[in-house]
């Protein structure tokens, strides 16, 4: 694909700048020229929001760490000190804890959109794998960060967070201790993962920046997976995609203020106002929403091991969904069958979630293990299967055909589909 | 170790065709430099273990005299939470009543035992004190600390995922694997123990 324009620079100390590091020309190609599909939707803002999360937590954090103490004696009260006693201190951890949350809902809106359209099949493989690989750092990171104001969640699910490598055969334990440094969690622990806390979200960055570049090298997919044949079925990204990037964000940003100014604690838990205790695990004990799908996996198995391998098997599964989806046709809007198989795959995951959430007993556990079974069946089952049984719909030629209608939009080389296609 | 031939049989004529002197270069040079590399991350990854500071702190004594018939105080070792608990007559024959092959785990799990030794409850009780039981309180699930005096089987009750322990401390419901671990102590006399 050629960009709509070129950067050619006016200025002669631009000029004499540009010859020695082109650096305004590839912003300019990436940002401004770059070439978006027409019929992008909202679904398509979160990328950009979650550039702006990431920015968001950097910015909370790094300032948080100015009046923050990692050590076991000080860590509570240094939180409590940012509450009270550091001017807007409340705001900025507010802003980081809940930020964080709007963090995950925007990567799993980003993943389901991913999922539903198409976007990890050839050739964005790599794409959706760094994409995956942001994930699982994001899950490292967020959980290393809810152990610092060192409260009894914070501590007990270190605890049982750690541990679960405790179920790997033979290494096990050890893997254990030296994640400690210790024989138990501590203040060793409390150290090492505040340092990772802070380096991890800068390799996150890293991650983005070949996560974007895999995305300019394969183009964006589209609500159609068609991708553009002609310069008619894309638009610069400047103003088109940065103005509805820039809506969206508001919109995003609109309801993380709602929680953090009216419901700043919905997501936290009151046990983490109380100060750690080594010597008594509080009765009711749950991780944080965005975990809690595979939380419900861990304890729909009866088995130790068994239930650490499902759960990481969750994630590890993702990787492999462009090869395990074996659909000629890239989105979900064409696709009858996948559409209501994909829906019924959301309702599994948010399920879980809320099972995750209940005590481990009875009636509960039974349905966990049903829906564990439906989300690894959806991957290894359903997926294979439904790209060679299912009947797609007839895919329209271009994307201009899609958002014109047959007539306005036919590009030059696509005779030989029928029925015109609106946008699905 | 024949690539890029071309040019080096150029500048390295009187050389064998095969392998050439440059090859072992080569090789040596990346086997220092593989070797260098891992002398700089083992220091990295040592880093990690339990310090000296941490491993100091590994012994603790406990007074008995102070545990009433029926109580169980909680003690602290190496960070953890241990279980001391004077059992009473009903406890100990609850206990004994239970045959190894009702247990999940038949393994005693008593550090200072044979690694094989058999979950009896003279296996998992104090030596020659049968009344004391000296479990590390950590659930051998994912680690929380269980409620004592509670669950089916009269001893602890893990409020994170349901695993149940009896009164020898041997799980009877998962999803824990295996029994409450009993740490290495001893009897410096009958009123004090010393675990570590
Ligand atoms: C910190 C987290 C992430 C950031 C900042 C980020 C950023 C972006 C941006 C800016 C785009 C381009 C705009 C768009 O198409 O929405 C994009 C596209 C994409 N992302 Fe991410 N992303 C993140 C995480 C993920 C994750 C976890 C996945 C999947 C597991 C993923 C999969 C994709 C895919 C497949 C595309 C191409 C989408 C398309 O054009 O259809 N991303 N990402
Ligand atoms: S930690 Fe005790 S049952 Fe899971």
């Amino acid at each position: 694909m050629s960009g709509h324009s070129t950067f050619e620079p006016k200025h002669p100390a631009l000029k004499w700048f540009e010859s020695r590091l082109p650096l305004v020309g590839l912003i300019h190609s990436s940002f401004v020229a770059y070439p978006t599909p027409r019929n992008l939707n909202y679904w398509w803002t979160f990328g950009g929001i979650l550039s702006l999360m990431l920015v968001c937590q950097i910015l909370s954090g790094v300032v948080l760490v100015m009046h923050y103490t990692p050590h076991i004696t000080l860590a509570f009260d240094s939180v409590e000190h940012i509450m009270r006693d550091v001017s807007y201190g409340w705001l900025i951890r507010y802003i980081h804890s809940n930020g964080a949350s709007m963090f995950f809902i925007a990567v799993y809106i980003h993943m389901f959109r991913g999922l539903y359209y198409g976007s990890y099949k050839a050739p964005r493989e790599v794409l959706w794998i760094l994409g995956c690989i942001i994930y699982l750092l994001m899950m490292a990171t967020a959980f290393m960060g809810y152990v610092l104001p060192w409260g009894q969640m914070s501590f007990w699910g270190a605890t049982v967070i750690t541990n679960l490598f405790s179920a790997f055969p033979v290494v096990g334990p050890t893997i254990v201790e030296w994640l400690w440094g210790g024989f138990s969690v501590d203040n060793a622990t409390l150290n090492r993962f505040f340092s990772l806390h802070y380096l991890l979200p800068f390799m996150i960055a890293g991650v983005v920046v070949l996560h974007v570049w895999a995305l300019h090298v394969v183009g964006q997919n589209n609500p159609t997976g068609v991708e553009p044949k002609s310069a008619k079925d894309t638009v610069p990204f400047t103003p088109y995609a940065t103005i509805k990037d820039a809506f969206g964000m508001v919109c995003f940003l609109i309801f993380f203020a709602w929680f953090l100014f009216y419901i700043p604690n919905y997501l936290g838990h009151a046990d983490n106002y109380i100060p750690a205790n080594p010597l008594v695990t509080p009765a009711h004990i749950v991780p944080e929403w965005y975990y809690l799908p595979f939380y419900a996996m861990l304890r729909a198995v009866p088995d130790k091991l068994g239930g650490v391998l499902t759960m990481f098997g969750a994630i590890i599964v993702l990787f492999f969904v462009p090869w395990l989806d074996t659909s000629k046709v890239r989105s979900g809007v064409y696709r009858p069958l996948f559409k209501q198989f994909f829906w019924i795959w959301i309702a599994v995951c948010i399920g879980l979630g809320w099972l995750g959430s209940k005590p481990a007993e009875g009636g509960y556990v039974i349905a966990g293990r049903i829906l564990t079974i439906y989300y690894f069946a959806h991957f290894l089952i359903i997926l294979p299967l439904l790209g060679l049984f299912e009947k797609p719909k007839a895919v329209p030629a271009s994307i201009t055909e899609a958002v014109l209608g047959k007539n306005k939009g036919a590009a030059p080389a696509s005779a030989g589909v029928s029925a015109p296609q609106t946008k699905g | 170790m024949t690539g890029s031939r071309g040019k080096e049989t150029i500048v390295a004529a009187t050389e064998t065709a095969g392998t050439t002197r440059r090859d072992f270069l080569y090789i040596a040079t990346g086997a220092m430099g593989a070797v260098g590399a891992a002398a700089l991350v083992w220091p990295f990854i040592s880093q990690l273990q339990p310090d000296a500071s941490v491993l100091a702190l590994s012994s603790t004594e406990v007074d008995l005299s102070q545990v009433a018939e029926g109580q169980m105080v909680t003690v602290k070792w190496r960070g953890k939470p241990v279980f001391v608990w004077n059992r009473t007559e009903k406890d100990i024959a609850e206990a004994k009543g239970v045959q190894l092959t009702a247990l999940l785990d038949p393994i005693a799990r008593n550090a200072n035992l044979a690694a094989d030794a058999p979950a009896t409850d003279e296996n998992r009780a104090g030596e020659g004190h049968e009344k004391w039981l000296v479990v590390i309180g950590i659930c051998t699930h994912l680690g929380c600390v269980p409620i004592g005096h509670s669950g089916e089987y009269d001893g602890w009750f893990c409020p994170c995922h349901g695993s149940e322990y009896d009164t020898a401390g041997r799980v009877r419901r998962g999803p824990a694997p295996t029994n409450l671990e009993v740490p290495p102590y001893k009897f410096v006399s009958d009123t004090k123990i010393s675990i570590g």
